[in-house]
């Protein structure tokens, strides 16, 4: 009886734990690439762009503090996970993918649109971006929730250390 | 213009100012070596890569405070920006790292130790190592710092100028030692507790950077500002990486999984 409870909580605790894991390093790895790619790279975003509302200062310091902690922290606990062998890479990737487009999708509409922290890139016809952007963000989502309900309950078979 | 206007106070960037910042990093290293050959004798060695750490914090605090690197911050932002990296976040997270209070208890003798962990234990130590107490002393100086004129009075007064160092590097070390437990404490905050503060904290530096590339201090030029500020930026995100790092491990080795005998292989 009681192993079998611990046992039922073990499995909802490392289905949770790969889900974090990977949301978590998702974040991280969207805010990374957009960072390196269209910051640094390309140099289509600005650094700081003149119609900036104060709010969206504020989210994007949150939000650049938050997905480096949760890019290391995300990765940590995938070691941890590992570790208990307990990792789940399906839905780890389920995570990453909810993980990086919600963050894309956020950064799309709220933060380029509604707080104007910058724009995707200056140029005339910047709806095309827009679109591209978003629409890539919604595919993650889609893709990372499909992913998730596949792997719901799945780990009752893998369960246990290995 | 900027320029101009800071060289007309040498008095600040003089060699007594210099002496007086670069002289109790100088003090407390020569303090810590002693203290580590004088415990050595008594109980094992005292490890190598904390002694390194100590030295090399100590010369970048001294680096960042006296000689070229100080000289050229009091004329350029960007220069002054290397220094504050130099000992705002480098120099005492190096410092941290090599556990000096630890240290100093095992040095002092018996009785004085337990009066030192008395004073760590005490109310006013706890309160101002309280991450969210420390995070407002830490953010909060350096908002006030580059946000009011204190920047420019800074360059004109010594008093303030050396006020502001102390605080930037006091109040840095208060913030480091609340987030990630070298030494021992009196009073442990959880790994999600410290996560959370550490992350607003760490905002703090990252909004002030972009608001100083919008508008600079008093006294700065516009380049020096947009250079400097990117700098801080990305700077400070490289030492961050080494603290939240610190934060994760330490995580990881406190939750290990404890296998019962059965589990054991």
């Amino acid at each position: 009886m009681t192993t079998k409870s611990t046992g039922a909580k073990r499995q909802v605790f490392s289905e949770n734990r790969n889900l974090w894991s990977g949301l978590l390093f998702g974040v991280g790895l969207a805010a990374f690439l957009d960072e390196l790619l269209f910051h640094q790279l390309l140099r289509w975003h600005h650094f700081y762009d003149k119609s900036t509302t104060d709010i969206g200062l504020i989210s994007d310091g949150l939000f650049h503090a938050f997905s480096w902690f949760a890019t290391i922290g995300g990765l940590f606990i995938l070691a941890d996970l590992r570790r208990r062998g307990v990792f789940s890479l399906k839905r780890w990737w389920s995570g990453v993918l909810l993980g990086a487009g919600g963050f894309q999708l956020y950064d799309g509409t709220i933060q380029h649109k509604l707080m104007q922290i910058h724009q995707i890139r200056y140029v005339e016809n910047i709806m095309k971006y827009d679109l591209v952007w978003n629409g890539s963000a919604v595919i993650m989502i889609l893709a990372g929730l499909f992913l998730l309900k596949r792997t719901r309950g799945e780990k009752r078979v893998v369960d246990g250390r290995g | 213009m900027g320029e101009a206007n800071h060289s007309t106070h040498p008095d600040v960037i003089g060699i007594v100012p210099q002496i007086l910042l670069a002289l109790p990093f100088a003090i407390v290293l020569i303090l810590y070596i002693l203290a580590v050959i004088r415990s050595n004798q008594r109980y094992k060695q005292w490890p190598m890569y904390r002694i390194t750490c100590w030295i090399l914090g100590a010369i970048f605090a001294i680096l960042a405070v006296a000689g070229p690197v100080a000289s050229l911050g009091h004329m350029n932002f960007t220069a002054h920006m290397v220094g504050h990296l130099l000992v705002g976040m480098l120099a005492l997270l190096l410092m941290a790292l090599a556990a000096p209070v630890t240290l100093m208890l095992r040095t002092l003798p018996t009785a004085t130790a337990r009066k030192v962990s008395k004073v760590l234990q005490s109310l006013p130590s706890r309160f101002v190592t309280n991450p969210i107490v420390a995070s407002i002393l830490n953010i909060g100086g350096l908002w006030f710092l580059y946000t009011t004129n204190l920047y420019s009075l800074m360059h004109e007064s010594i008093w303030v100028h050396l006020i502001v160092h102390f605080h930037v590097f006091i109040a840095g070390y208060l913030f480091t030692i609340s987030i990630i437990y070298i030494d021992p404490r009196p009073h442990r905050f959880s790994f999600w507790y410290r996560s959370v503060v550490f992350i607003i904290a760490l905002a703090g530096p990252g909004i002030l950077t972009k608001y100083i590339y919008a508008y600079p201090p008093l006294g700065v030029p516009k380049e020096q500002a947009e250079s400097g500020a990117m700098l801080m930026y990305y700077g400070g995100d490289a030492i961050d990486i080494i603290l939240i790092f610190i934060l994760c491990f330490q995580w990881f080795r406190a939750t290990r999984p404890r296998l019962s005998l059965a589990e054991r292989t």
